[in-house]
């Protein structure tokens, strides 16, 4: 009962929440002082027209109804022509998507592989060489720019030492060659049976997705090693201890089954996070993704495309966010 | 009495030893960074060799002294033959001035929302919740983003928008300190006496609650520097002519093959502050406030 009550509430945070980021992207949508019905008819525009067009796009209406009308369109995935492209722009946010995903899930996957060990390590040899050593990778993943790590490490291993590939998702030469099927490179690569493309395209990947990862490795680590900290200190881990089980069995097994719970959320956090870092990554390593995208189209004023990106990426943030906390307290009984 | 009998040599290693316990060498290092950044910042008209938007075409993409290059440019020039070092401290300036007014806006925001929450209680505490919630579940940097684009940029929208960011961790930390602080002996008598609510929190709870604030506003900083930069990179933070850290970074990105000092003292620069301030912060923290973690 407790649950479904629970998730009752939780989609009431997520609706009010998402509602409030509507809210935001409407208001910065209006009070722009860009007429946007000028936009639409240009500059020239016989009075008749204007007044027709203005009444199209419902801005006779009151603010409150044209906010009502925003969100029927929004949940419907109406966000408008893009200008740049002249498609809808919902059509091109679903063609980039699959890339940003690509790149957060690497890079999530670098971040828990590294990560968890590492914030292990740190917690089990508290204060030795260890723990020093984790410390100041989380403080250098504090406070190196995400864009200068990734400019210096496209530099070093794509322009000096040659072992990655260069900025962009696949090679000139293996455009075009595999069909579409889930828009991320990697897998379609794998269900064609094309191997020449899937390895040039992990060599694609391997770069961004550890830069962005470093973050999370950083971030994960932390986090971790708190959580191991706390648990070590338990009495239970004393207990097993006392019984005599092997010290790799108390870690691995007792007090990480409980490191997991919290963990969740922390990961949760992170990937929700990488969807933002990536549009800085995706700017510095050409990577084709809704980062870049948003990108372009600030650059090029395409409004729609901005407003839409925006909500796609705030939509899927405070999903993520949002669910891992839900995660939480399902996995964990204790949590109220 | 021990003291007196030991030999002189290990009484200042003693001292020395608990100078460095209370005072770990890190904590000092970036303590000397800041204050000579700060320094830097202050003086900085004094200490710029040139102006820093002064072209000299003749000598574009000189060397700075470390790669081989003459005095005149001692961090190099820049495809215009913009000075770096000039326009480093002019960065600098630029940097910090930001961080820290759009901190202190954030401060300003969080304390008065969280003292607000805690005062009426009810449903005000409850929407400023929400508020917070709402805050902390979405991507700051992308809405950012997206103001910036819409309204243009002027500096001063710039540092209130950079003000939007971090203030509710302060709202949230305030309005728990303050319930707790309202259960406290010293406000209930302060406002039992006749002072005004202005004054029971002003005068009375602020300054009880301000280690931990201090704190907070600390761990604020490099972030905000960091976003500050990110979004400079852009090309959406400040705007040339007017210059920062991020800024420089990004305009240096396209020369960082046949150039690549342009890109590199700024970096530096945003690395080692940014790594600075947190430092103080962590140790501020575990000496004010062993609660906060």
């Amino acid at each position: 009962m407790s649950i479904l009550r629970q998730s009752s509430g939780f989609l009431l945070q997520v609706a009010l929440t998402f509602l409030g980021l509507l809210a935001v992207t409407f208001f910065i949508g209006r009070v722009v002082p860009i007429d946007p019905v000028l936009a639409v008819v240009g500059d020239q525009a016989p009075r008749d027209v204007y007044e027709q067009a203005r009444r199209e796009l419902g801005l006779d209406q009151p603010l409150w109804t044209q906010f009502a009308i925003y969100v029927q369109k929004v949940l419907v995935g109406d966000f408008g022509q893009s200008l740049v492209t002249n498609r809808p722009v919902v059509d091109d946010i679903a063609r980039v998507f699959p890339a940003t995903l690509e790149l957060a899930t690497f890079a999530t996957i670098i971040g828990v592989a590294l990560g968890v060990p590492m914030g292990i390590a740190g917690a089990v040899w508290q204060d030795r060489w260890p723990d020093q050593i984790v410390r100041v990778i989380g403080l250098v993943g504090y406070s190196v720019p995400i864009f200068w790590l990734g400019i210096v490490s496209l530099l070093v291993f794509y322009g000096m030492l040659g072992w990655v590939q260069g900025p962009g998702r696949l090679g000139v030469f293996f455009e075009d060659i595999v069909r579409p099927v889930t828009g991320v490179l990697l897998v379609d690569a794998a269900l064609a049976g094309e191997w020449e493309v899937f390895r040039n395209a992990f060599g694609h990947v391997v770069l961004p997705s550890a830069v962005l990862g470093y973050f999370s490795v950083a971030y994960i680590a932390r986090m971790t090693r708190s959580f191991m900290l706390e648990q070590l200190n338990q009495e239970y881990i004393v207990a097993a201890r006392a019984k005599g089980m092997s010290e790799a069995r108390v870690i691995w097994v007792h007090a990480l089954r409980n490191v997991a719970v919290p963990l969740v959320t922390v990961i949760g956090l992170s990937y929700a996070r990488l969807l933002e870092g990536a549009v800085l990554t995706e700017t510095v390593f050409a990577w084709p993704g809704i980062g870049r995208y948003l990108t372009t189209a600030l650059l090029a004023a395409d409004m729609n495309a901005v407003l839409g990106a925006t909500i796609v990426i705030g939509a899927v943030f405070i999903g993520v966010n949002l669910l891992s906390d839900l995660l939480y307290r399902l996995l964990d009984p204790r949590a109220t | 009495m021990t003291d007196a009998s030991l030999p002189s040599t290990e009484v200042e290693t003693s001292r020395r030893r608990r100078f460095f316990r209370a005072w770990p060498p890190a904590v000092l290092l970036a303590l000397a960074w800041i204050a000579f950044i700060a320094l830097v910042s202050i003086f900085a008209d004094w200490l710029k060799p040139y102006d820093f938007m002064a072209l000299d075409l003749r000598d574009r993409l000189a060397e700075p002294v470390f790669m081989g290059g003459t005095f005149r440019h001692l961090l190099g020039s820049d495809e215009l033959g913009r000075d770096v070092l000039s326009r480093l401290i002019e960065s600098v300036r630029m940097s910090l001035v930001i961080a820290f007014l759009s901190t202190l806006i954030a401060a300003a925001i969080g304390v008065s929302l969280g003292f607000l929450a805690a005062h009426f209680r009810g449903w005000v505490e409850q929407v400023i919740l929400g508020a917070i919630d709402f805050m902390a579940a979405i991507p700051f940097l992308i809405i950012a983003l997206a103001v910036l684009a819409f309204f243009g940029n002027t500096l001063t929208l710039f540092i209130l928008l950079m003000g939007m960011h971090g203030w509710e961790r302060i709202a949230r930390i305030t309005r728990g300190l303050a319930i707790a602080a309202k259960e406290q002996g010293y406000a209930a008598a302060a406002s039992e006496i006749g002072a005004s609510p202005f004054r029971v929190y002003g005068a009375h709870i602020l300054p009880n609650i301000a280690s931990t604030l201090i704190v907070a506003m600390t761990l604020n900083i490099p972030e905000v520097i960091l976003l500050e930069s990110g979004l400079s990179f852009l090309g959406l933070g400040v705007q040339p002519p007017l210059t920062s850290l991020g800024n420089m970074v990004g305009y240096g990105r396209e020369y960082i093959q046949t150039a690549p000092w342009i890109l590199l003292s700024p970096a530096v620069v945003i690395i080692l502050t940014t790594l600075a301030v947190s430092v103080v912060g962590d140790w501020l923290r575990d000496r004010l406030d062993p609660t906060l973690r």
